[in-house]
């Protein structure tokens, strides 16, 4: 395993240990008090730090340290935690997240945020721990040979049981036989050692009874075992989280000896966090504890300890845990995410297999074969099933991107001096991966709109005699096979006619046009649109909302609006389920058979001669229902010669595009409406103006899916395609 | 023995040999994925016309060139015994319509001279060599300026 494939593998968790953060801050905000959400998020900065700590970067480490113990205050309820406290862990939980990201990537990140929340951090801590200097130095790893390794001291924990001095002096004798995994991971067992030296006086013996002769001798693997006594007033627990991160990799059994001195001392107690660990948990929620009990049952003597000590009240209240999702481990595996779009790709494969034989079978015209047209059945279901699965592998709960909105909401209400909460629902509705990852921009930005644009400052709030706090609520949910994504505020709604007069003011629509209400909502789509009288620095980055309009729009989905004066604005956005497979009319453009989306669709007309109308030389419109919609024909678009353009022929469908309102596209006949799996021209060719992918078709043939938006644009723009002339659609080499 | 096997693997090349435009091409064996019979393609838009267009490969789709109209050999005249022949470079895979495949051909690294100068810089740089067989010249294919001239042929 190389440093780098380590310090990926770092970060990786580190993502997931952010989201538990993020997860854990957002329970404590609702249960301040539940020790168990209290110690997850302990847990997660205290991850991150150890990770770090391996890999040298010491800001992080140093950041998180300071995070940590004051994190570790509110877990011995030396703190409590109150809204100003809460709002500097989101800030500091922010920071870290940006640190992590600045440590991968390897770029700089401003100190000033980071100075500022370390201020505000310390000036939670009592002057005994502000002043302790903290020195969690670097430890140079060094694979090529034996680790030379310079050994700070390593105050592990922090000097909270001074006052419990010499009260339970226990012995422990410990075995402990690192895995050759240990090392490869790169711990080493010095430096537990040493923490354990921390917490008591340590005799170390080194058990050498396995080592190889110098022949079979493989330096790579580990066969020294040590045999540890530590006398110690601490309690096991204390021991087993100096091995935490060594967990599984080594073979480690800690048992009691001999009480040497046993006067418990109860009061002292309620202030020893990791007694609240041993309790059992009324959900479950207890991810830790089946890791941290399961040495104890190696050795009964540990038992006693437990029983000696009176139990503390316990600590999470039981209405509490009920609502919590149990967060059992979910057990989980890291793939490639080549394989699995190579998966993808061979299912998408076997579907179009399935599609061909069925033809095949179709056009041999059998006599009715009951048993083959039951097992073509059974084939088609079986591929659909094994293409949702796979799809399936590729779907993820929305849930950290959600998670991501919450820091925009505090960002941007901390931008506005708006006071804004955000709600989400549906966490757990499940998107293809790339959609989650190409929704994130729009998102953000449409959340930001929403705190700037959506909510009032909360003087008008509450004038209006609402809840000062302003409301943006995100939920996903699967509606008749699309994902709904909504985000609404409860702010003032849209001023429609600042709209409609700032969309005259800059020229977008004519001055005396009469437009009904969504057509001003929809106003906001325009490009150069902006709505904020003042631009502020949130918003107003001349980006707008037609820029979400082109990202959603890319995905294959819509957008669209509603407002209700003083009660807010819901943007809607409905996305496919996946990016893989398409809903598409196929159609001939000529000789060619091709394949359009239906979602852009709006209508398919099959006109009289008498409804078309010539306008000039070439252009043509029809009339539908009264106005004039001009014709695109596609098999001219695309370059093809021939004899289309004749008024009586061929089937118009009319789209609706955003620079264009209304376009009729000629093709010469639809013939079928079918699911296709979509398949990318660039990966081995450039991409074609006009089209947007390929698709393969029952018969095996490639059949080109054709993007209506870049073929009225290729109409308008280029009416005389430099190729047209050169191109021959028809191959002689038929 | 296996240091001289090793040397014969350093300096023997192989080559599948074929014809384009009536000239005799040839491309080296690592390159090739397989040979396949001329099926009609799907004719892309916009395209120039040595591209004729895309092919399913097993669920790919993948460009076909016309080789010979490539070189400007003028286009390939449909024939029973076309091929296309599909190559892989640079992680793209591509196929090249030819008139017929002859043969494997084993040569020494030694016997593939360099393009002479010719006139054409375009020409020069689409071969990579020479190879002369029973006083037959045959060209090595430089696949990476097919593609170069496919990708960046102004559309």
């Amino acid at each position: 395993m190389s440093m780098n494939s380590i310090r990926n593998t770092f970060f990786e968790e580190c993502e997931e240990l952010l989201e538990a953060l993020v997860e854990g801050l957002a329970q404590m905000e609702e249960t301040s008090d539940d020790m168990e959400v209290i110690n997850a998020v302990f847990r997660s900065v205290h991850s991150i730090k150890g990770g770090a700590g391996a890999f040298a970067l010491d800001r992080l480490v140093n950041f998180a340290h300071t995070f940590e113990t004051v994190m570790d205050k509110v877990r011995d309820r030396e703190l409590a935690v109150d809204e100003k406290l809460m709002a500097l862990f989101h800030r500091s939980g922010d920071q870290l997240s940006d640190l992590v990201a600045s440590a991968r990537d390897d770029t700089d990140l401003d100190p000033t945020a980071e100075s500022a929340i370390i201020k505000d951090l310390e000036g939670y801590l009592g002057a005994e721990t502000a002043t302790e200097e903290f020195s969690f130095s670097a430890v140079t790893l060094d694979f090529d040979g034996p680790a030379a390794i310079e050994l700070p001291d390593i105050p592990l924990e922090e000097a909270e049981t001074t006052d419990e001095q010499a009260n339970t002096e226990c012995v422990f004798k410990i075995h402990f036989k690192p895995e050759r995994t240990l090392y490869e991971n790169g711990h080493e067992p010095l430096l537990l050692f040493d923490a354990l030296a921390e917490l008591g006086s340590l005799t170390v013996a080194a058990d050498l009874n396995r080592l190889p002769s110098f022949d079979s001798f493989d330096p790579n693997d580990a066969v020294i075992a040590w045999e540890m006594e530590l006398v110690t007033n601490k309690d096991e627990q204390s021991l087993q989280e100096v091995f935490e991160f060594v967990e599984g990799l080594c073979d480690l059994q800690i048992s009691k000896e001999k009480a040497s001195v046993s006067l418990p001392k109860p009061e002292a107690l309620p202030t020893e966090p990791v007694q609240e660990l041993q309790q059992p948990t009324p959900s479950g929620s207890a991810e830790e504890t089946p890791i941290e009990q399961a040495p104890a049952l190696e050795s009964p003597k540990t038992k006693a300890i437990e029983e000696q000590k009176p139990t503390p009240a316990p600590a999470p209240a039981p209405s509490g845990a009920a609502q919590k999702e149990s967060r059992g481990p979910k057990p989980t595996l890291r793939v490639d995410l080549d394989r699995v779009d190579r998966l993808i790709n061979t299912v998408g494969e076997l579907i179009i297999n399935q599609a061909m034989i069925s033809q095949r079978i179709e056009e041999l015209d059998l006599p009715t074969v009951a048993h083959l047209t039951n097992e073509l059945e059974a084939y088609k279901l079986l591929a659909r099933d094994i293409q949702e699965g796979v799809m399936a592998i590729r779907a993820q709960p929305v849930k950290p991107l959600f998670q991501r909105m919450s820091r925009i909401v505090r960002e941007a209400s901390d931008a506005t001096h708006k006071k804004a909460k955000l709600v989400t629902v549906g966490d757990s509705t499940e998107v293809d991966k790339t959609v989650i990852e190409r929704l994130a921009d729009p998102l953000t930005h449409m959340i930001r709109n929403a705190v700037d644009h959506g909510l009032e400052t909360s003087d008008i709030r509450e004038a209006a005699g609402k809840e000062p706090i302003g409301t943006i609520r995100l939920s996903a949910a699967h509606r008749s096979g699309s994902v709904f994504i909504e985000i609404s505020d409860d702010g003032a709604g849209l001023d429609r006619e600042r709209i409609l007069a700032k969309a005259i003011e800059k020229n977008l629509v004519a001055p005396d046009v009469e437009l009904s209400e969504p057509e001003i909502d929809n106003l906001l789509f325009l490009p150069g649109f902006s709505t904020a009288g003042q631009v502020s620095n949130l918003s107003g980055r001349g980006v707008g909302m037609d820029v979400v309009k082109n990202a959603v729009q890319a995905l294959g989905g819509r957008v669209s609006i509603t407002s209700t004066p003083g009660k807010g604005t819901t943007f809607t956005i409905v996305l496919p389920l996946t990016l893989a497979v398409m809903d598409g009319f196929v159609i001939s453009v000529g000789d060619q058979t091709m394949v359009i989306p239906i979602s852009s669709i709006l209508e398919t007309i099959r006109p009289n001669a008498k409804d078309i109308h010539v306008v000039g030389t070439d252009s043509q419109v029809v009339s539908v229902r009264g106005s004039y919609v001009p014709i695109v024909d596609v098999a001219h678009s695309l370059g093809q010669k021939g004899k289309s353009g004749e008024k009586s022929t061929g089937i118009l469908l009319l789209v609706a595009t955003e620079s264009q309102d209304l376009t009729a596209l000629r093709v010469s006949a639809i013939h079928d409406q079918r699911q296709v799996v979509i398949k990318s021209l660039e990966s081995n060719y450039t991409a074609i103006p006009g089209v947007s992918a390929a698709t393969i078709l029952g018969d095996g043939k490639i059949a080109l899916i054709l993007d209506p938006e870049e073929l009225i644009k290729l109409a308008h723009s280029n009416p005389l395609d430099p190729f047209s002339q050169n191109t021959r659609m028809e191959l002689h080499h038929a | 023995m296996p240091e001289s096997a090793e040397v014969l693997a350093d300096s023997q090349f192989e080559f599948i040999t074929f014809s384009a435009g009536g000239q005799n091409y040839c491309l080296e064996i690592t390159q090739i994925r397989e040979i396949r019979r001329w099926t009609p393609v799907t004719a892309l838009p916009h395209t120039p016309d040595d591209v004729l267009g895309v092919m399913n490969l097993r669920g790919a789709v993948i460009p076909i060139f016309d080789l010979a109209a490539r070189f400007g050999l003028g286009p390939t005249p449909g024939n029973e015994r076309n091929v296309v022949i599909v190559a892989a470079v640079n992680g793209t895979t591509i196929g090249l319509l030819v008139e017929s495949v002859s043969e494997i051909l084993s040569v020494e690294k030694s016997a593939i001279q360099e393009t002479p100068d010719i006139k054409s810089e375009a020409t020069k740089h689409s071969i990579r060599g020479m190879i002369s067989v029973n006083d037959t010249m045959v060209r090595v294919v430089n696949l990476d300026a097919v593609l170069e001239t496919s990708m960046g042929t102004p559309q």
